[in-house]
């Protein structure tokens, strides 16, 4: 369980991170928090010539409220993150969802921007940056784009960026007063990648119809997905008339791909999955109606 | 591959090596300072055996590559009695409440609680299983291990009377 050889470079400033990528192309693989990288490289099911550790540029690192949105670098630490006022204040789903990944010993190496990068179905941050419409903030040498969410995860550990971009930060959007947040997942241990899990978002006008709704799903598909027939079903409507089985049922029936493993048939995880949604549902409409 | 140099505190004295970078903490800590307390069980980050202090943070020294512990502060179970020998709260509570068999788990177990202890003096059931979640026993059933770090809290906030 050793990694093959590469070579390491560690650069001071992001513009230096961009120009070793651009260099090296496929050969070179961004290296952050690396608890999901240097497990790969241990059992070799990846191997690359070069490493590009970015977990000592400054500038990646920190949390910042502004303009309703809380961006948050992209090398910050979870443990970072989860312990994080402003973040618990503007951005509770972060928060909710930070003790569900790995353990605390993970989460003081593990980074934001690396999870979501990473891509795995089963990451919860991901499920959060879809579920609230993150806009991921992508520097190459061609200059700095957003990339939205839901345009960012395309296939299995697998994202949006060319070889030679660098997520810098994610920009999470802060919802109204009338909010309601929970995440819910199901692994036969904690800390184990879920067999299903859920982060629902809800927000509800005067009159206690939901205005906007997220829901984000994780281990549910070859990528982190959302629950858009359930979101789109309770626009409008009053939260007294919707059940919670209904929106876990409307989540997960749009899922084309639902995985099958030791863990599970794909029919069990999409029970699963619908049951962490319903009840992640409850938890966020009645924390939403009491706001 | 070209060789980097590290410089690593570790338990307080400086170590420094060239190393290459692909030789993680956890074989650096053992190989080249002699420090063989940490254990390697699973190599990729399950098992919790190898965890140690960096900068006062508890990681897995097998997910971590020694040129990424560069300057930093490394504390490995060697650290964590005192310069006599006289155990810490944390490694006599196991010891009295049978929180170890084989002992193979152990240094992990004893980094971890060290780390738990000091952010949460004075955790619940609950809290002290989600924080030792990230360790494997394989003979105690972790009943023993849950009451050694009741009793070490019990111990340490007499201690801070």
């Amino acid at each position: 369980m050793k990694a093959a050889a590469f070579a390491y470079h560690r650069p001071d400033a992001v513009e230096e991170a961009v120009d070793l990528l651009a260099e090296f192309g496929d050969d070179a693989k961004i290296l952050a928090g690396g608890q999901s990288l240097v497990p790969m490289l241990a059992m070799r099911l990846t191997h690359f010539d070069n490493l590009v550790d970015i977990s000592r540029i400054d500038e990646l690192v920190g949390i910042d409220l502004c303009d309703g949105e809380i961006r948050i670098g992209a090398a910050t630490p979870h443990a970072f993150v989860g312990m994080d006022d402003e973040v618990a204040d503007s951005v509770p789903l972060l928060t909710l969802a930070t003790p569900y990944i790995g353990h605390f010993q993970i989460r003081t190496r593990g980074t934001l921007g690396g999870a979501i990068a990473h891509a795995d179905p089963a990451a919860e941050y991901a499920a959060v940056a879809l579920a609230l419409d993150a806009q991921m903030e992508a520097v190459s040498p061609r200059g700095t784009r957003d990339i939205p969410a839901k345009e960012f995860f395309t296939g299995l550990w697998e994202n949006s960026m060319a070889t030679d971009e660098i997520l810098t930060a994610v920009r999470f959007p802060v919802w109204g007063a009338r909010s309601g947040f929970a995440v819910e997942e199901f692994a036969r241990r904690h800390g184990d990648f879920a067999i299903a899990g859920a982060a629902v978002a809800v927000e509800l006008d005067d009159d206690s119809r939901v205005s906007r709704c997220g829901i984000g799903l994780l281990g549910l598909g070859s990528t982190p997905l959302r629950g858009s027939p359930a979101e789109e079903a309770v626009i409008g409507r009053s939260v007294d008339e919707i059940t919670a089985d209904e929106i876990g049922q409307l989540a997960i029936s749009a899922l084309a791909e639902i995985p099958a493993d030791l863990q599970g048939s794909a029919t069990y995880r999409a029970g699963v999955g619908a049951t962490m949604v319903a009840r992640a549902w409850k938890s966020a409409t009645a924390e939403a109606s009491n706001a | 591959m070209h060789e980097w140099p590290v410089q690593v505190s570790v338990n307080g004295r400086p170590t420094q090596a060239s190393v290459e970078p692909r030789l993680t903490l956890a074989d650096y800590l053992r190989e080249r300072c002699g420090l063989t307390g940490t254990h390697l069980g699973c190599e990729h980050g399950a098992c919790g055996a190898c965890t140690v202090l960096v900068d006062g943070q508890a990681v897995r020294s097998c997910l971590m590559f020694a040129v990424q512990a560069d300057g930093c502060e490394v504390t490995t179970v060697e650290g964590i009695a005192s310069e006599d020998g006289e155990l810490s709260p944390v490694q006599s509570a196991l010891r009295e409440c049978h929180g170890l068999q084989c002992g193979f788990c152990t240094p992990g177990f004893v980094v971890s609680i060290t780390a738990l202890l000091r952010d949460n003096p004075k955790p619940t059931d609950e809290e002290i299983r989600e924080g030792l979640s990230g360790n494997f026993c394989r003979c105690t059933g972790y009943q023993g291990i849950v009451n050694a770090v009741h009793r070490a809290a019990e111990v340490n906030a007499e201690v801070l009377g």
